[in-house]
C-alpha cells in the first residue's frame, strides 16, 4: 500500500524517513548489493496474536513495505445478523473481542436500545451492573494483552501472573452469567439475570487481590532495562496520524489524544463515576504499555465505586413488549404468554431507522451502524471494529523499523482478530 | 445516559448544509444524531472536504454499505464522521445505484478510509475511483461474488477451491444453521459429519 510518508512533517526518531533508507541502500565499499527479500509471517505464527499475515519486504534488517492481509477468521456475522433477532444476535457479539465479551454484550445491547429509544430508560441497576461488566472486561483484556506483549518482547513470567488474575476473572463470570468466556450477558432492554448472592463480595476481594498484581507486573516490566530498550521509540505514531487512521482506545490515547467515549461521549452512568484517562506523550509502544497498565488501575477504582453505590431493583425493563416477561406470569397469564411467544418468535419490535452507536471498549471504539427498516431482524448491521480499523495503520508504523521489532508493535498496538475479521 | 451533544451536532450538520448548499439534502434528526443525504454522489470528496476541514470532523469513524434491494438506486454508502474537539458524530449518506456502482473515494481526506472502502468493495462490490489499492480484504483474492449483497443467500455459493477451502454452500434446514430432527438422519441434513449408519 502506498503510504507517502513525505507529506507529514513527522520528527525523524533513529532515521526512519526515506532520505535514512536511501542512505543505507547506497552500494557498499566491496560493491556487493542485494535484493529485498518477502518474507511472509504467516496466518499460523506465535506473536502474531491470532490469524493475521502479514508480507513483510526486508531490505536486510530493515522492513520497506509492510502488508498485513486479515480475513481468515472471517465469519460473515454481518450477513448472519439479518437473519436473526436482534437478542439472538447477542451470542455473536461474544465472539468477537472474544478477550472481553461482556464489554462487547453491553456495547451491542445499548446499540439496539439507543435505536429503540429506551437507552435512558434502563433501570439504575442494571445500568451500574454493565459498567461493572465492562469495566472488568477491561481489566481482563489488558491483563492479556500486557501479558502476551510481554512473553512475545521477552518477559515470560508476566504472562503467567496476568493469566492467574484472568482465571479469577474467569470465576466471577462464571458465577454471574453461567459461563468463562462467551458470556451473552446482556439482552434487549436489560440483563439475562441479577448478581448472585456473594458476587459483590467475591468481587471486593478479587479488587484487593489484582491490585497487588497490578503492582507485581509494573515491578517486572517499568523500569526494566531489557523492556524498556525494546519498546521506547519503537513504532512511534504521531498524533495527527492516529487520529487520520481512525485509531481509538488505548492506542489513540497513547500517541498524546486525550479522547475517552466514556468522557467525551459518556453512555451508562460513567459521567457520574469519578476516573482519570491516561494520556501517552511520545506516542511508542512503551507508551502504549504505560496507558494500559493505568487503565487497568482506573477500571478497579471505577468498579469498586459501582459497588458502593449499587442500588436495588429491577435489571431489566418491566416492558413485556421488550423483555421477557418473568417465567412465572407467563405460565399462568394470558397476556404475559403471548408477549413471551411474540419475542421469541418474531424478535422486538425496533422502529425503522438508523442509529450508530460507539462504546469505549478495551481494545477502542467498538461501534454498530444498525439500519432497521421495522420488525425485529436489522436490515442491515455493520460492526466497526477497533482492532480492524487499528490494523490499517501497521504499513506506516513497520515501515522503517527493524525485522525484530515487528513482535514488539505487533504486541503493543493488541489486536484481536475476532474482532478484526468479523 | 447523555447523547452526544445534540445542540452542537444539530448546529454542525446545519452549517454543512449552509456551506454545501443543494449538494445536500435536509437534515434528518433520529434519536440525537443528524444525518445528510448527498446529493450528487459526484461531489462526495467536496462535501467530505468541508466536513474535514471547516468543521474539524477530523476523525472518519466508519464506512458502510447498506444494500436496498429492489430500490433503485440499489446501493447507499454511509458516512460516519466524529470530530475530536467537539465530540459530536455526523453522518453522510450517498446512493449508489446498481449499474455504474462507483463513487470517488476519500481515502486522501482520511487514510482510514482505505481498508474501510475495500471492505465495501469485499462485500458489496462498490468500486471506488482513486482509491490507491482497491483489492479484496476480507475474502480471498479471485472470490467472485459480493456476499453481502441481499440476492447472495447466507449459507454461500460454491467457489473454486476444492482442495483448499471449505467452499460448499453451509447445511441450513429450516433457519440459519439449525437443522431439524425427524426428517433425515445425521448423515443426509450435516454432510461434515461423519457417516453414520441407522440400525434399522
Amino acid at each position: 500500500m502506498a503510504t507517502d510518508t513525505t507529506e507529514w512533517n513527522v520528527k525523524d526518531t533513529l532515521g526512519k524517513t526515506l532520505e535514512g533508507l536511501e542512505a543505507a541502500k547506497k552500494p557498499s565499499a566491496d560493491g556487493l548489493e542485494g535484493d529485498k527479500l518477502v518474507l511472509n509471517m504467516g496466518p499460523s505464527h506465535p506473536s502474531t496474536h491470532g490469524v493475521l499475515r502479514i508480507l513483510l519486504e526486508l531490505d536486510g534488517e530493515v522492513i520497506t513495505k509492510a502488508m498485513p492481509d486479515v480475513g481468515y477468521l472471517h465469519r460473515g456475522d454481518e450477513k448472519i445478523a439479518e437473519n436473526m433477532t436482534y437478542n439472538q444476535f447477542v451470542p455473536y457479539t461474544d465472539r468477537l473481542d472474544y478477550l472481553a465479551p461482556l464489554a462487547n454484550n453491553v456495547a451491542y445491547a445499548l446499540a439496539v436500545e439507543k435505536l429503540m429509544g429506551i437507552d435512558k430508560a434502563l433501570p439504575e441497576r442494571c445500568q451500574y451492573i454493565r459498567v461493572i461488566c465492562c469495566e472488568l472486561a477491561r481489566i481482563s483484556a489488558h491483563l492479556l494483552g500486557l501479558g502476551a506483549f510481554a512473553m512475545d518482547v521477552g518477559a515470560m513470567t508476566v504472562f503467567l501472573h496476568t493469566f492467574t488474575e484472568r482465571e479469577k476473572i474467569y470465576n466471577l463470570c462464571e458465577s454471574l452469567t453461567g459461563a468463562r468466556f462467551t458470556t451473552s450477558y446482556t439482552r434487549i432492554g436489560g440483563l439475562a439475570r441479577d448478581l448472585p448472592e456473594g458476587w459483590v463480595d467475591q468481587c471486593r476481594q478479587f479488587l484487593k487481590e489484582v491490585e497487588k498484581n497490578f503492582d507485581e507486573t509494573e515491578t517486572l516490566l517499568t523500569r526494566n532495562r531489557i523492556f524498556v530498550d525494546r519498546t521506547q521509540g519503537v513504532g512511534v505514531l504521531p498524533r495527527e496520524i492516529a487520529i487520520n487512521y481512525g485509531i481509538t482506545g488505548p492506542n489513540l490515547r497513547g500517541s498524546g489524544v486525550d479522547h475517552d467515549l466514556r468522557k467525551s461521549n459518556p453512555y451508562l452512568i460513567y459521567d457520574q463515576l469519578d476516573f482519570e484517562v491516561p494520556v501517552g506523550s511520545q506516542g511508542d509502544s512503551y507508551d502504549r504499555y504505560l496507558v494500559r497498565m493505568e487503565e487497568m488501575r482506573q477500571s478497579a477504582r471505577l468498579i469498586r465505586q459501582c459497588l458502593d453505590r449499587l442500588p436495588g431493583g429491577p435489571v431489566s425493563i418491566q416492558d413485556g413488549k421488550t423483555f421477557l416477561p418473568p417465567k412465572d406470569k407467563v405460565l399462568s397469564s394470558m397476556e404475559e404468554l403471548i408477549h413471551q411467544f411474540m419475542l421469541v418468535t418474531q424478535g422486538v419490535n425496533v422502529p425503522s431507522g438508523e442509529v450508530y452507536f460507539g462504546a469505549e471498549n478495551p481494545k477502542g471504539e467498538l461501534g454498530f451502524y444498525i439500519h432497521s427498516t421495522g420488525g425485529g431482524t436489522p436490515h442491515r448491521m455493520k460492526i466497526r471494529a477497533p482492532s480492524f480499523v487499528n490494523l490499517s495503520v501497521l504499513p506506516y508504523l513497520l515501515k522503517g523499523e527493524m525485522m525484530s521489532d515487528t513482535v514488539a508493535i505487533l504486541g503493543s498496538i493488541d489486536f484481536v482478530m475476532g474482532e478484526s475479521d468479523r | 445516559m447523555t447523547q452526544p451533544n445534540p445542540k452542537t451536532a444539530r448546529s454542525l450538520a446545519e452549517a454543512l448544509q449552509k456551506a454545501c448548499g443543494d449538494l445536500v439534502s435536509e437534515i434528518v434528526e433520529f434519536r440525537g444524531e443528524c444525518s445528510l443525504t448527498i446529493l450528487d454522489k459526484s461531489k462526495v470528496h467536496e462535501v467530505c472536504q468541508v466536513a474535514r476541514d471547516t468543521l474539524h470532523f477530523d476523525m472518519l469513524t466508519d464506512v458502510s454499505s447498506v444494500d436496498h434491494y429492489g430500490d433503485d438506486p440499489r446501493f447507499e454508502v454511509v458516512y460516519e464522521l466524529y470530530g475530536m474537539e467537539h465530540h459530536a458524530y455526523l453522518r453522510l449518506k450517498v446512493r449508489v445505484e446498481e449499474e455504474s456502482c462507483e463513487l470517488p473515494s476519500v481515502t486522501s481526506l482520511w487514510r482510514t478510509a482505505d481498508w474501510h472502502e475495500r471492505e465495501i468493495y469485499d462485500m458489496m462490490g462498490i468500486r471506488f475511483s482513486g482509491h490507491p489499492d482497491l483489492r479484496r480484504i476480507l475474502m480471498w483474492e479471485g472470490y467472485p461474488y459480493f456476499p453481502l449483497r441481499k440476492d447472495f443467500p447466507l449459507e454461500g455459493k460454491p467457489t473454486d477451491l476444492p482442495e483448499t477451502a471449505f467452499t460448499d454452500r453451509a447445511p441450513l434446514e429450516g433457519g440459519p444453521f439449525v437443522t431439524t430432527a425427524g426428517k433425515q438422519n445425521v448423515s443426509q441434513r450435516e454432510p461434515r459429519a461423519k457417516a453414520f449408519e441407522p440400525e434399522d
